[in-house]
């Protein structure tokens, strides 16, 4: 007989093994599914998670999709851990990289050194003060951050389009949504050449380590891992709930803005509608995946940007659906959070009793 | 032993010969913005791609693939993964094609809807949709009733005012009255949106609803309002039977296989196409019968006339809205003209947006 009881502490080795456990059964489910459709399971297990990385180019492919998603996923955490949901990191993308891209159009064909990090830092105000906006209203009138987050991520989308069709659109080009190809020294520098692997991967480093000094070695990580814990404690300890609100959310922003704003100067070089596959959204499932840890995040960011070009190799070499990335992003979460279940319960088997009559 | 080595050197290198000639088989790659189940822009270039398939030749799809940071290295993976010919089927695919091929100088790109050929291997490809407008604006000016014809437009491209144009230009020959009522959605591809746009339409007045969008959504709200619509880019017959026209179908499939033949045998050259109902790039759907046999006898001979050439889709005189002369008399706009047209005709209401 299986007996379920709950544990007295969860366990920090299965805190930890969870991800691990959760990846080991998608590729598993994974498997059945592409057996379903008829492909080869190990074949395609191979083209979906070996082939996209098995040269230089992959390697620097992954590192510019994973990028942006850690930087994304490093400022939610900062939320999430202090129980802040901050669902609209895609429209703090989206925002900071209109800041930015306005500033880049603004120094259009300026020579200096200074433009790029200016740019930088306006993505980082941009994306900072639209996170703002959730954090004040909750904090002033009680609003629901999840509600206001994720409604401001369409008001920044709508702004985008409006810019790029109307008053930034390239005079040359012919009306079509999108702005002029910022020049040369509004670019982040490619660290080699052919590959796209840009300086913005150091960006996203830097915000990691800070991060985990932050959250492990300072008072405020502490402030902020007991409000998640439990609010009323960190209300009788005198921490200032209101402040640490808004601290977080600007962490958060700031953090999305510089993803926006790595992906338009860097890859992309121009502003257009289509600056974030929806990132925003998809580094939630990274913050979680990677446990809310700076360094669990790193991994979970590489795993979930493999998915992405998985589904495209998949279905270059095999004409497996595109849609099969999503599912496996989608599984990799639902198993992660299903087998939370055994951080809190355990297991035991029992012998039956015989009863006697 | 040094023969030996010699004969097994031969050996590996004949082996690696022979593998290699089997790699080199030609294969050509499609790249789609939307899902190929969309029934408009992406189906219509994935029945292309299976005509392609059909004459013998292997090819390959990417479908989804959003217009960022992605479509680079979806064209890249299929450049090196041994397709010596890919079409790129979207707008937005214009500058990383353009990237990618000059990386590749023996894999030809053939890039639909740009301007761009930065490089003597890309191509670029469109269809003159423009014609097909005429057609519907002829049978629009006709059956409506209140002289109000609803548009849903998506960009303000001059590809998209051209149509505008185009329809408004025949719809005023038969039918002086006729108000042209514009909602721009400003996207491809958003049933949502589009049907929320009809249905705005429909309550000014319009009684006619055609799109410049690539969902069945608008044609399905006109047919339960009650009014007549036009389908896009595939025939949407199924989706609005009372209430479709016709449809204006975009063909893809002899120019793809044209030119993935040309590619093949190596007579593929650079070249900037422009299509229309001539070379059937631009189809017209079956005609309803619904709107008698006489308007579809005259959209008929129309149809043959702009195939043939008597008849051209912008001959002047043309105004534009203030009432300045765009095409004098007896002139036809040439295709430098049109392919930047970014003004309205006049009898279209309201402005392009800006």
């Amino acid at each position: 007989m299986i007996k379920i009881e709950r544990r007295d502490e969860t366990s920090n080795l299965i805190y930890f093994l969870t991800p691990v456990l959760a990846i080991f059964l998608t590729l598993v489910a994974g498997a059945i599914i592409f057996y379903l459709l008829g492909f080869k399971p190990l074949e395609a297990l191979k083209f979906f998670f070996i082939t996209p990385i098995s040269d230089l180019y992959g390697l620097s492919e992954l590192l510019v999709k994973a990028t942006p998603l850690c930087l994304i996923a490093i400022g939610l955490s900062f939320c999430f851990k202090s129980n802040n949901w901050n669902i609209g990191a895609e429209g703090q993308l989206t925002f900071g990289g209109i800041v930015g891209g306005g500033v880049a159009l603004l120094f259009y064909n300026h020579e200096g050194f200074y433009v790029l990090p200016l740019i930088i830092l306006a993505g980082a105000i941009g994306g900072m003060i639209f996170a703002m906006i959730p954090a004040i209203l909750k904090i002033y009138f009680n609003t629901n951050e999840i509600l206001v987050s994720l409604m401001l991520v369409y008001v920044s989308k709508l702004l985008l389009d409006y810019l790029v069709v109307g008053p930034w659109s390239n005079p040359e080009g012919f009306n079509f949504p999108e702005t002029r190809q910022f020049s040369d020294t509004a670019r982040l520098p490619i660290l080699f050449e052919g590959l796209r692997i840009h300086a913005g991967i150091f960006i996203a480093l830097v915000s990691v380590f800070l991060a985990w000094v932050v959250l492990f070695k300072t008072y405020l990580g502490f402030q902020i891992k007991v409000s998640g814990l439990s609010l009323k404690t960190a209300k009788y300890a005198g921490f200032k709930g209101k402040t640490m609100i808004l601290l977080v959310f600007m962490v958060s922003g700031a953090c999305a803005g510089l993803a926006g704003v790595g992906e338009i100067t860097g890859p992309i070089g121009q502003l257009h509608r289509m600056i974030s596959p929806e990132y925003g959204f998809t580094a939630i499932i990274v913050a979680f995946l990677g446990r809310l840890n700076p360094i669990g995040i790193v991994f979970a960011s590489l795993i979930v940007a493999l998915t992405y070009l998985g589904a495209e190799t998949a279905q270059i070499f095999l004409q497996v659906p595109k849609y099969t990335g999503q599912v496996f992003q989608g599984m990799i979460l639902f198993f992660l959070l299903a087998s939370d279940f055994l951080l809190f319960f355990r297991i035991k088997f029992l012998r039956f009793k015989k009863y006697e009559y | 032993m040094y023969k030996y080595f010699l004969r097994l050197l031969a050996s590996v290198l004949l082996l690696l010969g022979f593998s290699m000639s089997a790699n080199a088989e030609f294969k050509v790659g499609f790249v789609y913005v939307g899902p190929t189940g969309d029934h408009g822009w992406t189906y219509q270039h994935d029945e292309g791609r299976k005509a392609v398939e059909a004459a013998g030749i292997k090819t390959t799809y990417v479908e989804s693939v959003p217009e960022g940071a992605d479509a680079e290295r979806v064209i890249r993976q299929l450049a090196k993964s041994g397709h010596d010919l890919i079409f790129t089927t979207s707008f937005g695919y214009m500058d990383p094609t353009n990237k990618v091929a000059k990386d590749f100088p023996n894999v030809k790109f053939e890039h639909a809807t740009g301007y761009k050929r930065e490089h003597s291997n890309v191509s670029t490809y469109s269809a003159r949709f423009y014609e097909g407008r005429t057609l519907l604006g002829h049978m629009a000016g006709k059956m409506t009733k209140t002289n109000v014809i609803g548009y849903i437009a998506s960009f303000p491209i001059p590809e998209v005012i051209r149509g505008i144009n185009a329809m408004t230009l025949a719809a005023q020959k038969v039918n002086p009255n006729i108000k042209t009522k514009i909602v721009w959605v400003f996207t491809w591809y958003d049933p949502g949106k589009e049907s929320e746009a009809a249905q705005a339409l429909i309550d000014q007045g319009a009684d006619i609803i055609m799109q410049h969008t690539d969902s069945t959504a608008p044609v399905q709200v006109a047919e339960k309002a009650g009014v007549w619509s036009f389908g896009q880019a595939s025939d949407m017959q199924r989706f609005a039977p009372k209430s479709i026209l016709t449809s204006i179908i975009d063909d893809w499939a002899p120019y793809y296989v044209e030119r993935s033949i040309a590619a093949r045998d190596g007579t593929w050259k650079q070249q900037d196409t422009w299509h229309g109902l001539k070379e059937g790039m631009v189809a017209m759907a079956p005609y309803n019968s619904a709107m008698g046999s006489g308007l579809v006898k005259e959209v008929e001979k129309l149809q043959k006339d702009l195939a043939s050439g008597k008849a051209h889709s912008f001959t002047g005189p043309i105004y534009d809205q203030k009432g300045n002369l765009l095409v004098a008399e007896g002139k036809v706009a040439d295709d430098g003209m049109l392919a930047g047209m970014s003004v309205y005709v006049k009898g279209v209401e309201g402005d392009i947006p800006k």
